[in-house]
């Protein structure tokens, strides 16, 4: 496998007794790219996503994240991504300080630089008030934003992120993806699963996911006009509901 | 190493946090211990009593001064006639009423035998019952010492001694199973709780993808437990000592180290129920359910064993608590050394061995 890529999977399969939930997917991924994984509920993506993480050892196929081997190198792997789920990951019974400052020390950042992260990301999300207010007591939109900053505290080359904007309105969903921009303009690779079609015009190419297999994978504009669509909606609904529907 | 002790700080602050949570811990095993050493109590402890005494001579009243100043008895009335017997015990004061019969001490003197008669409240016949057993053990003393000088008629009095808890204190047979009981709450539920907690919060995910492995979360987990539960039981064993006078005959050394033997067991217990729970409540159902009921009901703690049906005494063998409390009871009461809890220590590490395995399994499977 190349180099130049900071993913790369090759025939990657996974099953759970006989059922197949990823089905020899291949694809590869730049540094710096903003990777989407679209599919209806059920398709696959956060299997495939798991087995990328180190979470879930593949049935078969090969693949890599940062140069590591997903089979034997997962320790490694942890070490280099980001991670953060649908749900928030943060402790909501802990203060905005000190969520930070577990986070930091899992990813093995030392005390001085844990207490500098901790005013930069204060700083950066305007949450001067909020330093020693407990998790639960702050609004949705804010802990997403510090959800988001503490899966990249350790400056990872990939961060994962499942479904991450789930349950919020519209314009903090729109800042929450200026953050992924920002931190992709640092050369940070995002991979994104999502399931809303608004969301996908902003990733950089996008692999729509049916029923365990890569459907189609190409840039958003490339994929409306390869189905002859304005937009990828319609492509969604096109590739998961084929002909018979 | 510095992550691990990272996430062990982050166990302590969710405690800490919880503060409602940490006040039933520390509460609770103090509130049981004076509950249960002075609410429920089956000892004597100065009974009111009522004599009528129809001989009023030297040996009615040095017997009389022998029960008052027993320290179980209290001198309520003197009666005058028998018809004031029912009245004195329709006020519900007086346990028990002692009749010394007209001319009791010349009846000893002349023909060596005199009537004595005890008349006690049965509407609780077990306390009624000691108080009698007393009663009749300091007279039946009072008739040795009066029978020492002469050479005839040599009278067997029978001596009754109570071995290990000589004035029948009931705290010294609950100690034992309080210990049981709150380490295996406080390390089983907590922990089962606390992992399955970030099960729910869906955090376990993101500590799976963190560079901590599976092993030092369970252990980081685990640890502030450990820790708290030793401090619960030094406050079992200091308040049983203090307030209670029930003292550790044996070495404390060991009662800690098969304390800690005992609390590891309740851990992996705790561990097993989390990785078959999905949520705090099946785990807190689990626990309390299928952990906390069998324990106190068939580990000795309450019910003796013995008294019970045979089905019941073989399915004991399988509560851990049950080795435990014996544990406890031979160190704490008796003062024996390893040499006789040796097979109780062997199945305890047996059976914490059998459960650490069987929950590290169980956890693989799950991460599959």
């Amino acid at each position: 496998m190349e180099d130049r890529y900071i993913i790369s999977a090759k025939d990657l399969t996974k099953k759970f007794g006989s059922f197949t939930a990823v089905d020899k997917i291949s694809f590869e991924v730049e540094p710096g790219e903003i990777f989407g994984f679209l599919g209806a509920n059920g398709a696959g993506k956060t299997t495939a996503m798991r087995m990328l993480c180190g979470l879930s050892i593949p049935t078969s196929g090969k693949a890599t994240v940062a140069g590591f081997d997903v089979y034997k190198q997962t320790e490694s792997i942890k070490k280099n991504i980001g991670y953060m789920s649908q749900k928030f990951s943060l402790y909501e019974d802990l203060t905005v300080k000190e969520n930070i400052g577990f986070y930091g020390g899992v990813y093995g950042l030392s005390k001085q630089q844990r207490k500098e992260k901790t005013e930069f990301l204060i700083d950066l999300l305007k949450i001067q008030d909020a330093r020693n207010k407990l998790i639960k007591e702050l609004p949705l939109g804010w802990k997403q934003k510090l959800a988001f900053s503490i899966a990249i505290i350790h400056e990872p080359k990939i961060v994962f992120l499942d479904e991450p904007t789930g349950g919020v309105d519209p314009i903090t969903r729109r800042q929450f993806w200026d953050m992924i921009y920002e931190a992709a303009d640092r050369q940070v690779t995002v991979f994104v699963t999502t399931h809303y079609m608004d969301e996908a015009e902003y990733c950089g190419r996008i692999s729509m996911m049916v029923d365990g297999r890569i459907a189609a994978l190409d840039t958003p504009a490339k994929l409306k006009e390869q189905f002859g669509v304005g937009t990828m909606h319609e492509v969604f609904v096109k590739l998961a509901r084929p002909q018979s529907a | 190493m510095k992550r691990f002790l990272n996430f062990v700080w982050k166990e302590f602050l969710h405690i800490l946090r919880d503060y409602r949570t940490l006040l039933i811990l520390f509460g609770m095993p103090v509130a049981q211990v004076l509950l249960f050493g002075f609410a429920i109590t089956n000892e004597i402890k100065d009974a009111k009593i009522a004599i009528l005494d129809f001989s009023k001579d030297n040996v009615t009243k040095e017997i009389s001064d022998k029960i008052l100043s027993s320290g179980y008895f209290m001198l309520y009335e003197n009666l005058q006639s028998p018809k004031d017997i029912e009245p004195a015990f329709r006020k519900g004061i007086i346990k028990e009423v002692i009749v010394f019969e007209p001319d009791f001490g010349k009846n000893l003197e002349r023909t060596g035998t005199a009537n004595i008669q005890l008349v006690a409240d049965a509407s609780d016949p077990n306390f009624a019952n000691m108080v009698i057993g007393y009663t009749t053990s300091i007279i039946a003393d009072y008739q040795s010492e009066l029978s020492k000088g002469k050479t005839l008629p040599a009278m067997i009095n029978p001596e009754i001694k109570m071995l290990y808890n000589p004035n029948l204190k009931s705290v010294f047979m609950f100690v034992p199973g309080l210990m049981s009981v709150i380490l295996l709450l406080v390390s089983a539920l907590m922990t089962s709780i606390s992992i399955t907690k970030e099960k729910e919060l869906s955090t376990m995910e993101v500590l799976l993808v963190s560079p901590l492995n599976p092993f030092q979360i369970i252990v980081g987990k685990v640890i502030p437990y450990l820790f708290l539960s030793l401090v619960n039981s030094a406050a079992v064993l200091i308040l049983a000592k203090y307030v209670f006078e029930v003292p550790t005959v044996g070495s404390l050394p060991l009662l800690i180290a098969e304390s800690t033997l005992f609390l590891i067991t309740s851990l992996s217990l705790g561990i097993l129920i989390s990785t078959i729970s999905n949520n705090q409540q099946t785990a807190m159902m689990i626990s309390l359910g299928a952990l906390m009921l069998p324990t106190i009901i068939l580990s000795g703690y309450i019910f003796p064993i013995e008294n019970m049906p045979v089905v019941l005494q073989i399915l004991s063998n399988i509560i851990p608590a049950k080795w435990y409390i014996r544990i406890v009871k031979g160190i704490m009461l008796k003062g024996v050394s390893f040499d006789y809890i040796w097979k109780e220590t062997i199945i305890l590490l047996g059976m914490t061995l059998f459960f650490i395995t069987l929950s590290i399994k169980k956890f693989k499977i799950r991460l599959e």
